[in-house]
């Protein structure tokens, strides 16, 4: 069944920026933020006395957003940084990831969150390696929009060749990626032509900006109304004399529509009730989807607990212990055939073994790499999983809530991988 | 299906705080509220209301007190605490003075803002907290820009922004060894305006010290200072009448007003909307140095 994608006003977009060290991601970041008037006076008296203190030629707008004091210190990006702004048009929520490929990790925290990737190219350098990651990470996380900013055109000459020449490359290499809409830029971050305004150095480019492509991209539901799905997140029993009888399922829709009277069944126990009712602080709603945080009550006493999930009788999430996952592995310890990691999928918490590597990326040719199973930091790599109860999942492209999960050290406590179920 | 089903902006706002509110208490022992009094963690107590009606607040709120606040915010804090039948702890930064954990700064008006992380490290501790609701919001500051929704907090308390958990999706990752703690920032990815806009759909009462007023200021190199009695007058300055708002509620020794005529939120929100410099362009304690907030908060600042 196709899900259908649902006509929505489009008020928010979230994106990213990405691409490989020193690409210009930050200072396009401030540009979009200066030339649409959003930075504040105190914020720009800020980074022009330092980098006037710095003795930098121009105002570094990439200060906007490279707001550590390490990150100053040595010019680059280590975190993701979060921006806010809007235009009559639309909101924007826009995350400044790191292109040094060591935080590769801190790029994949933007990004798994965002609708759109502006994916940067030094015009002197075109598509380099961490391009090709970033893109095809961004495409792992069904980022649907790419938009490749060739940037630093001022330092060649504003040539239309150079563009057309990385334009290209960059066609040969996401012909390869399942992205839906990609467009084209060539910009300057560091004067600005194309981000805002047009630039007068381009007269051959005759597409729109780059904010005018933000404002404009049709930008489709990234929720599922279709698949009922509801991750228990915590069960309410305030036993107030008020309401002592009172036992709510809280948790957020993360998937379909609910409404009071629906059948519906609890997983992993199977048992069916009907919805009694959906209550929230202002009162009970006649239904909820997603991302509503919401409580639901049923007709009949069953145990639930965090980590179950309430969906349609008719219409159920694959339920596995086994798990196909592509992984981006985010830590120095490689990842281990045969040991036991944590993982945290929806509001569920278990265990797994990791039974089998498949294959390893070749990010550049995007061939499966299967002589080398070495899993290491940055790699991206098909897995598979065996955890030590169910877990109620769909295929990622379908529902990213239900589709993803990390996997976490079962000593330490740290995140070390992403996971996309496939 | 029909175009019906979307959430209004602050609405999803409102739903993804929510979530993660419950997913705290749903993977801590022992959450606290941080509540300072002013508009941030104002909303912040509404949303955990709405996260965890029909019960009661499944934690307390705590009130790191500097001894320099406006009275107004005092005020405030126990009508609201009493009014939604929150538990108060309120600890003091003069008691950790006294106990010899921290110090009086030295100079004419010494800020106490630094010494609130002492305060609120020895109460975590003296409560075993293990998670700590903070209303810091990521438009704030840029070390804040940096932060995650989860924020992991070593056994001395400090945060290392240089090597954060990765945080995917919204899975959060709240898993911890023993000594160490989490701050959890829900209203990461609200802005000012989406907070006052909010305040004015819910309807949430305020300090008074957020509208327009009448009031004796001294201007200190730029920022506007209450006349109060943490406030010692340098050669030649002198006090004068103006027509002040706040934009943002700390201490009298530190807070900055602003001159504003607006006296209700939909005023309030125009001028919001339309400000040329962030509320924290008034706060003397992010003056200081350009990595302020970053260096106070490694130690363990809200
Ligand atoms: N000439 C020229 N220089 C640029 C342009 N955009 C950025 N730069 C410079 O390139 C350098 C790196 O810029 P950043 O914005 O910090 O690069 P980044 O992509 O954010 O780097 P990381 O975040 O560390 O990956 C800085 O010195 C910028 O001034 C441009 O359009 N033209
Ligand atoms: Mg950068």
């Amino acid at each position: 069944m196709e899900i259908k994608e649902q006509k929505r006003e489009a008020d928010l977009l979230r994106f990213i920026t990405c691409g490989s060290v020193d690409d210009g991601k930050s200072t396009l970041i401030g540009r979009l933020l200066y030339d649409t008037k959003t930075i504040f006076e105190d914020q720009l008296q800020n980074i022009e006395r330092t980098s006037q203190q710095r003795g930098e030629e121009y105002v570094n707008l990439a200060l906007l957003t490279d707001g550590l004091r390490a990150e100053r210190e040595q010019g680059i990006t280590i975190d993701v940084a979060y921006r806010y702004f809007a235009t009559p048009t639309r909101k924007f929520i826009m995350a400044d990831t790191p292109g040094h490929i060591q935080y590769t990790r801190n790029m994949v925290t933007g990004a798994s969150t965002a609708n759109l990737a502006i994916v940067l190219v030094d015009a002197r350098k075109g598509v380099i390696e961490q391009t090709c990651r970033h893109t095809f990470i961004a495409s792992l996380l069904k980022i649907d929009h790419i938009i490749l900013c060739v940037n630093k055109m001022d330092l060649v000459g504003f040539s239309e060749e150079v563009f057309n020449k990385i334009k290209a490359d960059f066609e040969t290499f996401i012909s390869r990626l399942d992205i839906a809409d990609v467009s084209y830029i060539p910009v300057s971050a560091l004067q600005g032509d194309n981000i805002v305004n047009r630039s007068e150095s381009m007269p051959w480019y005759e597409g729109p900006t780059l904010l005018y492509t933000l404002e404009n991209v049709h930008l489709g539901s990234d929720l599922n109304l279709v698949d009922a799905r509801f991750p228990v997140q915590y069960v309410s029993r305030p036993q107030t004399t008020e309401y002592h009888d009172f036992r709510g399922y809280a948790g957020r829709v993360e998937g379909g529509v609910f409404k009071p009277g629906d059948e519906v069944m609890v997983l992993p126990s199977g048992f069916t009730s009907k919805i009694s009712a959906i209550e929230t602080f202002d009162g009970p709603v006649a239904e909820a989807f997603p991302p509503m945080s919401v409580t639901i009550t049923l007709n009949d006493e069953i145990d639930i607990s965090r980590g179950d999930m309430i969906v349609k009788p008719n219409n159920q999430p694959q339920t596995s212990q086994d798990i196909e996952l592509m992984i981006c592995w985010m830590h120095e310890k490689p990842l281990v055939k045969g040991k036991k990691y944590i993982i945290r999928h929806t509001t569920r918490e278990a265990k797994c073994l990791v039974k089998d590597i498949r294959y390893k990326m070749n990010i550049n040719t995007l061939h499966k790499i299967e002589d080398d199973l070495n899993i290491g930091l940055n790699d991206i790599a098909r897995i598979v999983i065996r955890s030590t109860v169910p877990l109620f999942f769909d295929d990622y492209r379908r529902n990213a809530a239900t589709g993803s999960l990390i996997l976490i050290d079962e000593f330490t406590n740290e995140t070390l991988a992403a996971g996309i179920i496939l | 299906m029909s175009y019906s089903y979307k959430l209004s902006y602050l609405k999803q706002l409102e739903a993804e705080s929510i979530y993660i509110m419950r997913e705290a208490v749903a993977q801590f022992e022992k959450p606290v509220l941080l509540f300072s009094g002013g508009k941030d963690s104002i909303v912040m107590a509404h949303l955990a209301r709405k996260a965890f009606w029909p019960a009661k607040l499944p934690f307390p709120m705590l009130h790191v007190d500097t001894g320099h606040n406006f009275p107004e915010t005092i005020e405030f804090r126990d009508y609201l605490v009493n009014k939604i039948g929150a538990r108060l702890i309120v600890r003091t930064v003069q008691d950790s003075i006294d106990q010899g954990l921290a110090e009086e700064e030295k100079g004419p008006n010494p800020s106490r803002n630094g010494l609130q992380t002492v305060t609120l490290l020895s109460a975590i501790e003296e409560f075993k907290f293990d998670v700590a609701f903070g209303g810091a919001r990521r438009d704030e500051e840029k070390a804040r820009a940096k932060e995650r929704f989860f924020s992991h907090r070593d056994e001395f308390s400090q945060w290392d922004p240089k090597n954060q958990r990765p945080e995917l999706w919204h899975l959060y990752n709240g898993r911890k060894n023993p000594g160490e703690h989490f701050r959890v920032f829900p209203l990461s990815n609200w802005t000012e305006l989406d907070i006052w806009q909010y305040i004015a759909e819910e309807e949430l009462e305020l300090p008074s010290i957020y509208f327009s007023h009448q009031r004796e200021i001294v201007n200190r190199q730029g920022v506007l200072l209450a006349k109060s009695e943490f406030i010692t007058l340098l050669k030649g300055e002198q006090y004068e009448e103006k027509t002040i708002r706040f934009r943002t509620v700390g201490d009298m020794s530190c807070t900055g007003a602003v001159e504003s005529p607006a006296s209700n939120l939909e005023d309030i929100i125009a001028e919001v909307a339309a400000a040329r410099v962030t509320e924290r362009a008034a706060r003397a304690d992010d003056q200081r140095s350009e990595a302020a907030m970053e260096d106070r908060k490694k130690q363990g600042y809200f």
